[in-house]
């Protein structure tokens, strides 16, 4: 099986955090994992965004034209990546900070989370990536809670590891709000 | 019978391409000296630059590593920092090492690398024919300033050895020339100084040395000297311009 | 062999590129900011003056290589990286290393160009990195690996080759696959054949000759001796080191070929074309120089129709018309890459189907 995910926000929201979290967590799994960020020439504020892909054999090409799953987390990214997601796909969208009014998008699931305020409601703002990587995973069934909770430890700094309790209850947040969606 | 005067040990026996007059071959013999005398000849890379000052390798009896033009002091970085146990001086002209080498030389000398660069001002390209250098003085006619060099439109001539006197690497600079015997024995002197600093690992030492270019000055060769004299020395003072032992 | 998941790390090209410099005892690196390949000095930075190695930010890309032909010419193993801009003034390095037959690694992440360009991928340095770069009519080794396990694996693979052949070689990679991260294996270092560096420059004992690394030939003969050495040499890099990649290519009618991160790119969409019952494979050079050529004659024996895929306007498909046989076809397809314009899979797909209709 080879899965693949896009990210996509501004600089600051977490993008390639979120992105190192899903392939330690793939690779916590056993799986070969592609991870490729890309981002614009300024060091932060920019676009960011990253395509992560994981399989059990071959991971072929990183970069990925209709993907599987999107995950956007502003309007820019929205804008310019949603109608990209492959027929069949799922998008899910910070419906805190993104407005989906008048745009179709035929064939593709679309999953609102209100990222910003699940983020806000648990008590940090900087969450709304690991919110991200929740809904993902409840959405997408590619990656096993134990494996995100394990990626932590990889990929946060060591000075960061007191936080971890906080990102598992971000990630069971982002988890939970996709579960309401799917019922 | 005592033999008071012989070629030196770190010369090979060979003629040189030099032209008559020429002091280059003055500033190799001193350099040989001072390889001999402090017995350092079997652990010192030389770096030769481009320009008459190409063939050291043909003059000197030590393993030479031959740069590209300009690029002689970032070699001489990578061979020395290779190498710390061995003793790398450069030998550059003043085209060589003032115009299109300046960045390497000036930034080796900024970091203090325990080398020894000699450079030779003779104020012109000596193997091109004779065309302007950075260091061509004021109203000099060339093969490419037939009006005489003009400030106005190519500023006036580096003076290196005050130049990298100025930087914190550097823990020797001196300007020499070769026309007197006074001169020469004085130029010996700061050759010595020069490599001894480096033996005892202080950093960065620098000898600029005048120089005659009598076939590209259309001089004779007594003539070049007096040049030398009476022109050169009163633009380009000689002297010591940093020493790190009296500061 | 089998690997547990606990021996792989989890590394970004540029990352492994400065692990396997270490691994293959580069003790020796300069080198100059230029985006987007500074996580590999930025790494050896910290790594190399742990080991006692050096390492100087040069003022120059100039300084940087005229440093790895003074760190070489005393026998170090030593390297450069940069980009584009960056690789273009190391050109008159190179040029007098290949003449002084020098060995060093320069590792090139390409982006794009002319000029300042932009800092995405591309693949447009291709001429510049297998036909000489500099002046004077010389060839370096050049390996393109198209994963970040092969970041590590050809950069090791880089610096005995140069040993081996004395000529300087170089990593050709880009963006993509220098900023992409993946689970790698670090091999340690197998211990090569190579000949010692007795012409290295180490001060002249007693009795033993006077080395000298030049590369002015001014005796009568002796350059035109040297050109034909070298070229015997290349040769001899032709006949025992053409590394290339094919894949379901047995049975193909189409050959799609790409190297680096597009050949990524094409595995894919060949994989797409298979899954359709397409008949298709694909051919990917490794070393870029020396070419893999008469692995592209046999394969065009019997397969008839290539698809050259490139980030640029053609460049390597000169290289796969002159392999191939004389009936055989090139078809090409270029993206000169632009910011946000990489090649998908899907579009390749499309090429794919478009061949195999025609």
């Amino acid at each position: 099986m080879r899965y693949d995910v896009f990210f996509a926000g501004y600089g600051g929201q977490g993008v390639l955090l979120a992105g190192n979290l899903l392939s330690y967590a793939a690779i916590h799994e056993g799986k070969n994992v592609s991870f490729f960020p890309s981002y614009g020439v300024e060091k932060r504020g920019g676009a960011a965004m990253c395509t992560i892909v994981f399989a059990d054999g071959d991971t072929g090409s990183p970069v990925v034209g209709n993907p599987s799953v999107s995950v956007l987390l502003d309007q820019l990214s929205f804008d310019k990546y949603a109608a990209k997601v492959k027929q069949g796909g799922i998008c899910i969208i910070n419906s805190s900070l993104v407005h989906t009014e008048g745009v179709a998008l035929p064939g593709i699931e679309t999953v609102q989370i209100p990222m910003n305020q699940i983020a806000i409601d648990i008590g940090n703002i900087r969450m709304v990536n690991m919110v991200a990587c929740g809904a993902y995973m409840e959405k997408s069934g590619a990656l096993k809670s134990e494996s995100l909770e394990a990626a932590l430890k990889k990929s946060l700094p060591e000075r960061n590891h007191k936080l971890i309790p906080a990102n598992i209850r971000a990630i069971e947040a982002g988890a939970q709000a996709a579960r309401v969606k799917n019922s | 019978m005592k033999q008071v005067f012989s070629r030196p040990e770190s010369l090979k026996n060979v003629s040189t391409h030099f032209c008559p007059g020429c002091q280059h071959g003055s500033v190799h013999r001193l350099v040989g000296e001072a390889l001999d005398e402090f017995g350092i000849r079997s652990k010192t890379i030389g770096i030769a630059s481009v320009g008459c000052s190409v063939f050291l390798y043909g003059y000197f009896d030590v393993d030479v590593v031959e740069a590209p033009h300009g690029r002689a002091p970032a070699v001489a970085t990578g061979t020395k920092r290779a190498r710390p146990d061995r003793i790398v001086f450069t030998y550059q002209g003043d085209g060589d090492l003032a115009a299109i080498g300046m960045s390497e030389i000036i930034h080796s000398a900024n970091r203090g690398e325990n080398i020894t660069v000699i450079f030779v001002n003779n104020t012109t390209y000596g193997m091109t024919g004779g065309q302007m250098a950075p260091t061509t003085m004021p109203g000099q006619k060339t093969s490419t300033s037939p009006y005489g060099r003009d400030a106005a439109n190519d500023g006036a001539p580096f003076k290196m050895a005050e130049l990298l006197a100025n930087l914190d690497g550097v823990a020797f600079s001196a300007r020499v020339a070769l026309n007197s015997p006074k001169n020469v024995l004085q130029a010996k002197k700061m050759i010595k100084t020069a490599f001894r600093y480096q033996v005892e690992k202080k950093g960065f030492s620098f000898i600029e040395a005048l120089s005659a270019c009598p076939t590209n000055w259309g001089m004779s060769p007594l003539d070049a000297n007096q040049r030398v004299t009476d022109e050169m020395i009163p633009y380009f003072p000689l002297g010591v311009y940093r020493n790190t032992a009296n500061l | 062999m089998t690997t547990t998941v606990s021996e792989k790390i989890f590394v970004k090209g540029n990352e492994a590129v400065a692990m396997a410099a270490l691994e293959a005892g580069c003790s020796c690196y300069f080198g100059y900011p230029i985006t987007p390949q500074s996580d590999i000095p930025e790494y050896l930075s910290r790594e190399l003056p742990k080991r006692g190695g050096v390492f100087i930010q040069a003022e120059s890309e100039i300084g940087a290589i005229n440093m790895v032909l003074g760190a070489s010419a005393a026998g170090a193993r030593a390297m450069t990286s940069s980009s584009g801009p960056g690789i273009s003034l190391k050109q008159e390095g190179i040029s007098y290393m290949a003449g002084s037959e020098l060995p060093g690694v320069i590792v090139d992440v390409m982006r794009q160009g002319p000029g300042l360009g932009g800092i995405d991928a591309s693949q447009a340095d291709y001429w510049q990195a297998t036909k000489g770069g500099g002046h004077g009519g010389y060839r370096i080794i050049v390996l393109a690996p198209n994963s970040v396990q092969e970041m590590y694996d050809l950069t090791m693979r880089a610096f005995d080759l140069s040993d081996f052949y004395r000529i300087p070689a170089m990593v050709l990679a880009d963006s993509v696959i220098g900023q992409m991260k993946e689970s790698i294996v670090a091999n340690p270092r197998l211990a090569a054949m190579l000949p010692a560096k007795d012409w290295a420059v180490r001060g002249r004992a007693e009795g033993t000759p006077q080395n000298v690394v030049k590369s002015l030939k001014l005796g009568d003969g002796e350059m035109e001796k040297h050109h034909w050495m070298m070229h015997a040499r290349y040769q001899e890099l032709a006949d025992k080191e053409c590394r290339w990649e094919e894949i379901d290519t047995a049975d193909a009618k189409l050959i799609v070929t790409a190297f680096g991160s597009t050949s990524r790119i094409a595995r894919t969409a060949v994989a797409m074309a298979r899954a359709e019952g397409m008949k298709v494979g694909l051919m990917r050079p490794i070393t870029l120089f020396p070419f893999p050529k008469q692995a592209y004659a046999t394969l065009s024996e019997r397969c008839k129709l290539f698809l050259d895929i490139e980030l640029s306007t053609g460049q390597m498909v000169d290289d796969v018309r002159l392999a191939v046989a004389r009936d055989a076809e090139v078809a090409f397809y270029g993206r000169p890459p632009g910011t946000g314009s990489l090649p998908t899979p899907e579009e390749i797909y499309e090429q794919i189907k478009k061949q195999c209709r025609a």
